[in-house]
């Protein structure tokens, strides 16, 4: 895959495999990851267990193939309008830190960490498979930034595939197996 | 009708007004005396000269003429429109959407005013064939260009929240509903309180004029009526298809925000 300053690259990721991500700032980092989820135009495809991203519609690919950004995104005042009603999503809030009222808050309520962590939560649904996360704990403390460690080793548990972009090489050595860093354009394999 | 005619002693004594007015920000010192007369000057040399082309129009009664005119106003209207967008749309479609749909729009409604309810003779006769489609195509540039500027706006606000839905499995269109509800909703707002306050808060312009003029105030209303309908279809049309061309142009066929077609002026 490219686009512009960054690749060609080529890399594989496997069930349940949790691979970090490296790189200065503006290295391409965030670029990779949508990218993957094809949020950008790019040459070079993506396959998932054989299946090409450009031989399906672009929303079922990222429903199985997620991105979550480093800055959370928002598209309605309500916090429960970002959740699917079928699911007793209030329920899982506490497992990121945050109590189940804040379902029923306005998203102004919440603070910039609190937004980052229902962001991800409200990302993991039953049909994803890979997980494309950008700095999912940046600026978080290192009592929630443990809760979503776990929340994440959970998924991992159940088989889906995490591309972790992470500034911190410990929480790399904590979460992942394999590590990138994106560095000229290029992605280099790292050994520890 | 007997129209009441006014000579243009009548317009002098009226200038007074303007000329008052000048003077007066002049002693306050407001810095609009210059301003305000240039704009009156404006007004007197642009409308005396319209009355002597459109009288000429009206007397050759030219097909040619009349379609001369017709594509100047269109011409007008489309430079209007790109010249009002905060961002625009790369290469021809910065123009190519507010004057595609505009022109679209005027025409629908003009045709269908003057086959279906007006019905001169013949179809074409320029009396009623250009001030109709003066003043639809000004109220159809008005809702193309105010939600098309309120879409592009929108978008590079909303642009995170566009995303995280796009990230998340919806559709271009699905995603951009809201957005398009709210520019929709900006550009129809101007037409749809003329008809709810009209005679009611204001009387109309045209029909004031009809009335001045000496027209049968009952008669005069029905025309307001025929027009404020023919107004609020063309400016839904018009900014109705510009939004819908407009999210299509914005996103691309693997439901990405492209924000990349749209440059800032």
């Amino acid at each position: 895959m490219s686009r512009l300053h960054l690749g060609p690259i080529d890399f594989s990721l496997l069930p349940g495999e949790c691979v970090s991500v490296a790189g200065k700032s503006g290295a391409g980092k965030s670029v990779l990851l949508r990218i993957i989820a094809d949020l950008d135009p790019h040459e070079g495809d993506t396959l998932l267990d054989g299946a090409a991203c450009s031989g399906m519609p672009a929303p079922k690919w990222r429903r199985m193939v997620t991105y979550v950004a480093a800055e959370s995104g928002w598209w309605d005042e309500r916090v429960a309008a970002h959740f699917s009603p079928a699911t007793d999503f209030a329920a899982l809030f506490p497992t990121v830190g945050i109590s189940a009222e804040a379902s029923a808050w306005p998203v102004a309520r919440l603070s910039t960490g609190e937004r980052q962590r229902l962001a991800l939560l409200r990302a993991l649904g039953p049909e994803n498979r890979v997980l494309l996360l950008d700095e999912p704990t940046s600026g978080l403390d290192a009592e929630n930034t443990g809760l979503v460690e776990a929340l994440l080793r959970g998924r991992l548990s159940l088989g889906t595939a995490i591309l972790l972009v992470t500034h911190d090489p410990e929480q790399a050595t904590r979460m992942a197996s394999r590590y990138l860093e994106v560095r000229g354009g290029q992605l280099v394999e790292e050994t520890r | 009708m007997n129209p009441h005619l006014i000579g243009y002693n009548d317009l002098a004594v009226a200038s007074i007004l303007v000329v008052l007015n000048a003077v007066l920000t002049w002693v306050l010192n407001l810095g609009l005396s210059r301003t305000i007369l240039i704009a009156g000057v404006r007004s007197v040399v642009q409308l005396l000269l319209v009355g002597l082309v459109l009288k000429t129009v009206f007397a050759l009664a030219s097909p040619l003429l009349i379609a001369v005119v017709a594509l100047a106003m269109f011409a007008m209207a489309s430079y209007e429109i790109g010249s009002r967008q905060e961002r625009r749309f790369a290469g021809v479609w910065g123009y190519g959407i507010g004057a595609g749909t505009t022109m679209l729009a005027t025409l629908l409604v003009t045709v269908f005013a003057l086959l279906g309810t007006l019905r001169p003779v013949p179809w074409y006769a320029p009396q009623v064939l250009i001030p109709l489609l003066g003043i639809i195509l000004g109220n159809v540039m008005n809702g193309v260009s105010v939600s098309l500027n309120a879409l592009s706006t929108a978008v590079m606000r909303e642009r995170p929240g566009v995303e995280a839905r796009l990230a998340l499995g919806t559709d271009r269109y699905t995603a951009l509903k809201p957005l398009q509800r709210s520019a929709l909703r900006s550009g129809m707002i101007p037409i749809i309180n003329q008809m709810s306050a009209a005679g009611v808060i204001t009387l109309p312009g045209m029909m004031t004029g009809q009335i001045l003029a000496g027209m049968d105030p009952l008669e005069a209303a029905k025309y307001q009526i025929l027009l404020l309908f023919l107004l609020s279809g063309g400016a839904a049309l018009g900014a109705l298809a510009a939004v819908y061309i407009a999210i299509w142009r914005i996103t691309d066929e693997r439901d990405r925000l492209r924000l990349d077609r749209l440059v800032l002026r």
